[in-house]
């Protein structure tokens, strides 16, 4: 089984004085060291500040797209890992060991399979098209 | 729940739950722990029978006092405790035990949930090296190689190993009783071979984590734990082994062949359950991240520069199918270059067959039965199968239909596979007489 671990840290998140990143670099650096020696880690990244990103709001057609994080967003999306267990109790262990401090959370999801939707469905069908694609699109050695 | 009955559920459920808990957090943990008990008690059978009974009492205490904050270190300290205790009692306090018991006194806080590692992280690395080694060693028969590597390595408990192979419980567990004895009788050394034994040794690693994907990989049915989870556990081995030795190009070549293979799980059976040929997959339905993580396994061994081993040349056939669009745009002369080298690297006749095979598809059909016809003089496939079958295939595509029937009849013939055989004769009939 497939999970997403999806790192969400408040808006508001106070940065004590003097706090020192190399530790928090270092802690994840040997999480994810931990993860890729146990075989676990499939992939994972960090994401860039918010205020480098956009939003795109569908309230309106055509969308809006405004910059910076969402206004009313109270939590902020960091990064992600996803990782291979057998259990879900072990993708439980595996997110409880992630070096996050107070306020931060960690929500774990299932990565669904394509499988598990209706097979007679046109989209399904082309979403194996699409991930062929998308899983091709990068040339090989050899 | 209100009622009685409802609270009891409830409770089963938390036991169950606990239960889950244990055997994840053992599934993370086991090697390191039975890695480190054996560098500490200097035993491998010894650690593995102290850290099972450490499991034991996790099993009977976590499901009811809650699970402890370190559980890793929890099951270790456990562990060491009962060493000690076993030496008191013999009255062999010897300094090795000395030392144990003055650390453990050190590390009293462990239970309460220190976040200390159990193990020194300098020699973890190599510690579980040394493990991965031990349960591999070319001592031991094969089925014992993999109900141990299984269990220490892959945190599997014996009931798993027995579901996951179709064998009963005691089986496994004979296994593991014997090569524990063999291991110790034989006084095998808790170490990395030494140079000259290295690649043998590997090897032997690597055949333990093949023999486990295949077991997954050739089997279609299964209910609690599947045998894709089984071709998952294989593939996990591999990726901590390739941690582990990253220098190793083998290693990662064994990863990219099986997650190649691994790849196509979801387009290898209809929804009967019947297995679809390679020719007949829907290419759309195999997983296109793990063909990706495959070639870049693949990628990264022959970056090593020191030439493709078996597992390479495989890898790169499989390497072949994954990447084309359909049977006709497959590269089947890079194919037929890739047996070429794998068959004078290992020479075998099933090798020879699958060149044929692949020879037909780069220069015709007419090429392919040649050399399949050079195989049956040189009788090395008598009695095999596939070998009618492919020349079946051949004829039938050189239109010599009368002579095709004999063949798929004399395959069906010799065919263990009751699927297999229903094809077969299928073949044989339908085929309109020339």
């Amino acid at each position: 089984m497939k999970y997403m671990f999806i790192m969400r840290t408040p808006v508001e998140l106070e940065i004590p004085e003097g706090f020192d990143f190399t530790e928090i670099i270092n802690a994840m650096g040997a999480y994810n060291e931990s993860l890729i020696k146990a075989g676990v880690l499939l992939a994972g990244e960090g994401l860039a500040p918010a205020e480098e990103g956009f939003v795109v709001d569908f309230d309106s057609t055509p969308p809006v797209v405004t910059d910076g994080p969402y206004a009313e967003a109270k939590e902020l999306f960091n990064g992600f890992w996803m990782i291979q267990t057998s259990t879900k109790e072990e993708a439980a262990e595996w997110a409880k060991r992630c070096p996050l401090g107070p306020g931060t959370r960690l929500e774990v999801r299932r990565v669904t399979e394509t499988e598990e939707f209706d097979q007679s469905n046109e989209y399904v069908q082309k979403e194996y098209e699409w991930r062929e694609q998308l899983g091709s699109d990068k040339p090989v050695a050899g | 729940m209100a009622t009685p009955d409802g609270a009891d559920v409830t409770a089963q459920d938390a036991v169950a739950s606990a239960r889950r808990r244990v055997e994840a957090v053992w599934r993370i943990e086991s090697a390191r722990i039975v890695a480190t008990l054996t560098r500490v008690v200097g035993d491998f059978g010894l650690a593995e029978d102290l850290a099972q009974e450490a499991l034991l009492l996790a099993l009977a205490q976590w499901p009811r006092d809650g699970v402890p904050p370190n559980p890793g270190a929890w099951l270790t300290t456990v562990a060491k405790r009962k060493a000690i205790d076993m030496h008191r009692r013999n009255n062999r306090l010897d300094d090795r035990h000395a030392d144990m018991a003055h650390h453990l006194a050190e590390q009293q806080r462990l239970d309460t949930g220190s976040d200390e590692l159990p193990w020194d992280p300098e020699t973890i690395d190599d510690d579980v090296l040394r493990l991965v080694f031990t349960a591999c060693h070319p001592i031991l028969p094969r089925e014992s190689q993999i109900a141990l590597t299984l269990r220490v390595v892959g945190g599997l408990t014996s009931e798993e190993i027995a579901r996951a192979f179709m064998i009963p419980v005691a089986t496994v567990q004979q296994r593991v009783v014997r090569a524990k004895k063999t291991i110790a009788a034989a006084e095998i050394p808790f170490e990395v071979p030494p140079r000259k034994e290295f690649d043998s040794r590997l090897g032997s690693v690597l055949s333990v984590a093949y023999l486990i994907f295949n077991e997954g990989y050739a089997a279609t049915s299964g209910t609690a734990w599947t045998r894709p989870d089984l071709a998952n556990e294989a593939i996990r081995l591999t990726r901590i082994l390739s941690a582990l030795v990253p220098e190793e190009p083998e290693v990662l070549a064994l990863l990219a062949l099986l997650e190649l293979q691994a790849s196509r799980f979801a387009a290898r059976v209809d929804a009967n359950g019947e297995p679809i040929l390679l020719a007949d997959q829907d290419r759309s339905r195999w997983d296109h991240h793990q063909i990706r993580r495959g070639c870049e396994a693949l990628a990264r061994a022959d970056a090593a520069g020191r030439g493709r081993g078996a597992y390479a040349l495989q890898a790169g056939i499989a390497e072949c199918h994954a990447v084309a669009a359909s049977t006709a745009e497959t590269d089947w002369a890079q194919i037929v270059a890739l047996y070429d080298a794998l068959g004078s690297l290992a020479p075998s006749p099933v090798v020879d067959l699958n060149r044929a095979v692949a020879v037909a598809m780069a220069d015709g059909p007419a090429a392919g039965l040649q050399l399949v016809d050079e195989l049956i003089a040189k009788r090395a496939l008598d009695g095999y199968s596939l070998l009618p079958s492919v020349r079946g295939e051949l004829l039938s595509r050189l239109e010599r239909h009368d002579e095709a029937r004999i063949e798929f009849l004399a395959a069906a013939e010799l065919t263990h596979n009751e699927r297999e055989r229903a094809v077969l004769v299928e073949k044989a009939g339908v085929r309109p007489s020339a």
